[in-house]
């Protein structure tokens, strides 16, 4: 886990006293609205329908114990006792005042924790991989090279205004989990023939109201050049990106417009005079850095456990966890696992304070007191050992976190929504709810297998619907809310946009139409087949036909 | 009272900006919606009937538009020469434009670049290709829509001199210029703070 030195803490104290200052500015009638708005939202702050909202950053979704219990504090003191953790592993607080903010800011500071860029036209948070450092098919360890471009991109003085936001990926796996493809950038690390580290670069990924996938700008860029080329390509996006039209103005529209190629040259033309420059990172500070990340203090352990093994022959609820919730380890005799912020009938990835103590404790007795947030909303302890498996179980289920659905259908991505986002136009957060009502079966649940359902509640794609097996779309139609689906969808290294399948529903319709959805999938199904194998081997029709069929024909 | 901020205190503005005249209704263009509040990059910033029209005082330090200057040098050699004369870009007129009118931008006693929104982060990274790319030594005026709470970007663009937006405090907006000590990243005026500092002895 990165731990500040002076230079870092005295940055995130200097942003606290600005922005208290801004804040005040703001309340005494100096700063416009339209002039606070970037600076707060550079802040993370945010005005929604009933609170302000905001948005306190997770590098790479790290967490420490005690910033957990910070964070349990805030939520309990500033806000309704608890907090969401978002799809880009960050967590929000939804009624937070606007002038207590810097109050929350300067209590974050002293565990090392702030609001910086987690929103507004600059760049953003760095997100990768939950397993990060831990995952067997692990080529490269990108943390270090994530915090270092952490610190380059915190109040960059040429990337403060951009003409939209910007996000940033970095995976070091061969099965990619940190969507590197619908990023503006995403870095995907590897070694070549020479065992030398290079990363392969995408740009001009994104979601959002026109979803497309990264393009590779370059295939095998070493990792000494990462900030010069993406301050080439950021600076190229500065210059020549859209600022006429906020849904035209991301960077993948300009590689669009320009295509991949001249897109291209023109970094390269850019690069040309940064490369080799103050911005190449010398081993030495690689290493630095790398230092903060080093492998824990693991104890040598056998294969098996046989407590561990004994459990589960004997209890299949805990056996059911193990299968979903617990995760390989390239260590022997460790596990990683996953605390499910998905329980039934309650808004997806969030955690009230209580939980958010639990899950420190945890982390503080059986994962060295370290924690991830994913992308997928829930929580990892990502050092467990195979013998304290069955406790963490017993802790976690006790507080409502070990729900056996990860990777399921009921394991939502669920933005906001219209309960509490001033963009949203529909509300997510009762239709995720609803469809895991449906599928509160565990058995049915476990038989339909893998599934990712993404709900977004407008086209600015926060629950990431676009890349979910099954994707639910919020739409306003005469001032209704009605729901679009689409289905083929997919993260990872064949990812995929989902196609819509057809009119929208109401939300009262929304879990029938899962269910059929399911019932084709079930029907067709060969014994090895996900849902999103069959719908790319059947395409569309066959679940077109069982959705709309009965009504159309009646 | 000055709105002049240059080497972290109010000092008078001895340049006269030159503006062209607004010739006939100004078309407000629309895009989803939505008012257009920027220029994009490469647009025409003024009509050559504008250009034509511009008034350009017969004596003092003057601040030119970029296309004034290259429609009318011809009479304003020797004033040039004195250097009584300035060249302000905007923030959507391409670089090449200026360093093809100004090989050696050093020849200019100052740049003035027009910010015509504050959220128009152009500026920076024409600043940093103006000192970077192009070296120019002499002054760097940020003009326009130009407020405190950029001040420290700027500063960290390239920018030495900033024309503070009339109806704000100068005076207040210069604690801004040093809003932190010890950034991390490299920029115009520093390298990144690892090459700065030992970081591993803090």
């Amino acid at each position: 886990m990165y731990k500040y030195d002076a230079i870092d803490q005295t940055i995130v104290d200097e942003r606290v006293a600005q922005y208290r200052d801004q804040t005040r500015r703001y309340l005494a009638g100096e700063l416009s609205d339209d002039e606070f708005r970037p600076l707060r939202l550079q802040n993370g702050l945010y005005i929604q329908r009933h609170a302000p909202m905001l948005r306190i950053a997770v590098p790479y979704g790290m967490l420490a114990s005690k910033q957990m219990r910070k964070l349990a504090d805030i939520t309990k003191k500033y806000d309704r006792g608890y907090g969401h953790f978002s799809t880009r592993q960050n967590l929000q607080i939804n009624w937070p005042k606007l002038e207590e903010v810097p109050e929350i800011l300067a209590e974050l500071a002293t565990v090392e924790m702030h609001a910086i860029q987690t929103s507004g036209n600059c760049i953003r948070n760095i997100t990768t991989d939950q397993f990060v450092g831990i995952a067997p098919d692990e080529v490269v360890d990108p943390r270090a090279i994530a915090e270092i471009m952490r610190q380059w991109s915190t109040f960059h003085p040429e990337f403060a205004l951009l003409p939209r936001k910007f996000k940033i990926a970095v995976s070091g796996t061969k099965e990619d989990r940190a969507v590197v493809q619908m990023h503006d950038i995403g870095l995907e690390f590897f070694k070549d023939s020479a065992n030398e580290l290079r990363i392969k670069v995408w740009v001009g990924g994104g979601l959002g109201r026109t979803p497309i996938l990264g393009t590779v700008i370059e295939e095998s860029l070493p990792w000494q050049h990462v900030l010069s080329y993406c301050e080439a390509i950021i600076r190229v996006y500065n210059i020549h990106g859209r600022r006429d039209n906020s849904y035209k103005a991301r960077i993948k529209i300009l590689v669009k417009a320009l295509g991949i190629e001249e897109f291209k040259k023109q970094v390269e033309a850019e690069w040309s005079h940064l490369k080799n420059g103050s911005l190449t990172i010398t081993e030495a500070e690689l290493n630095r850095v790398a230092q903060h990340f080093d492998q824990m203090p693991y104890e040598t352990l056998p294969v098996h456990d046989s407590s561990f093994d004994a459990a589960v022959a004997s209890n299949p609820a805990f056996a059911a966890w193990v299968k979903r919730c617990v995760h390989a380890h390239k260590q022997t005799g460790y596990r990683a696992v996953t605390l499910s912020l998905k329980p039934h009938g309650k808004p997806p990835g969030d955690i009230t304070t209580e939980q958010m103590h639990v899950v420190a404790d945890l982390a503080d007795a059986y994962s060295f007191g370290e924690l991830r947030a994913s992308h997928e909303q829930n929580l990892i302890l990502a050092d467990v050992k195979l013998s304290d498996l069955f406790a963490v179980w017993e802790k976690a289920r006790a507080a409502g976190l070990a729900t056996p659905n990860i990777g399921l259908l009921t394991d939502i991505i669920c933005c906001p929504g219209g309960d509490f986002c001033s963009l949203a136009n529909a509300k997510s957060i009762p239709i995720a709810e609803a469809i895991q009502m449906q599928f509160d079966n565990l058995d049915y649940l476990h038989d339909i297998g893998e599934l990712e359902l993404n709900i977004s509640g407008c086209m600015n794609a926060c629950g990431h619907h676009h890349v979910g097996h099954i994707g639910i779309l919020g739409v306003d139609k005469d001032s209704e809310e009605w729901y679009q689906v689409s289905i083929g969808g997919k993260q990872g290294n064949d990812a995929s946009l989902g196609s819509v399948i057809g009119r929208s529903f109401a939300a009262d319709e929304m879990p029938s139409v899962i269910q059929k959805l399911i019932e084709v999938y079930v029907q067709q199904r060969t014994p090895e087949e996900r849902f999103i194998d069959t719908v790319r081997r059947l395409g569309l029709a066959p679940f077109k036909a069982h959705v709309y069929g009965e009504k159309e024909a009646a | 009272m000055s709105q002049l901020i240059k080497h972290n205190t109010i000092v008078a503005d001895d340049w006269t900006r030159v503006i062209p005249p607004t010739l006939g209704d100004e078309v407000v263009r629309k895009q989803a919606g939505k008012i257009v509040l920027f220029k994009l990059h490469g647009e025409e910033t003024f009509s050559q009937a504008q250009i034509d029209a511009t008034d350009i005082p017969a004596t003092g330090k003057i601040i030119l538009p970029l296309p004034v200057w290259i429609a009318r040098k011809a009479t304003l050699g020797t004033r040039m020469a004195a250097g009584e004369i300035g060249i302000l870009v905007a923030t959507h007129e391409p670089i090449e434009h200026l360093t093809e009118a100004f090989p050696d931008l050093n020849v200019l006693p100052l740049i003035a670049v027009f910010v015509e929104r504050f959220a128009d982060g152009r500026n920076f990274t024409i600043g940093n290709w103006i000192r970077t790319r192009y070296h120019f030594k002499n002054e760097l005026r940020a003009v326009g829509d130009v407020l405190r709470d950029q001040l420290f970007f700027l500063k960290r663009s390239g920018y030495d001199s900033y024309l503070i937006r009339a109806d704000r405090n100068a005076q207040e907006a210069i604690a801004s210029l040093n809003d932190f000590k010890q950034p991390y990243q490299g920029a115009t005026d520093d390298v990144p703070v690892w090459r700065r500092l030992n970081r591993s002895q803090l």
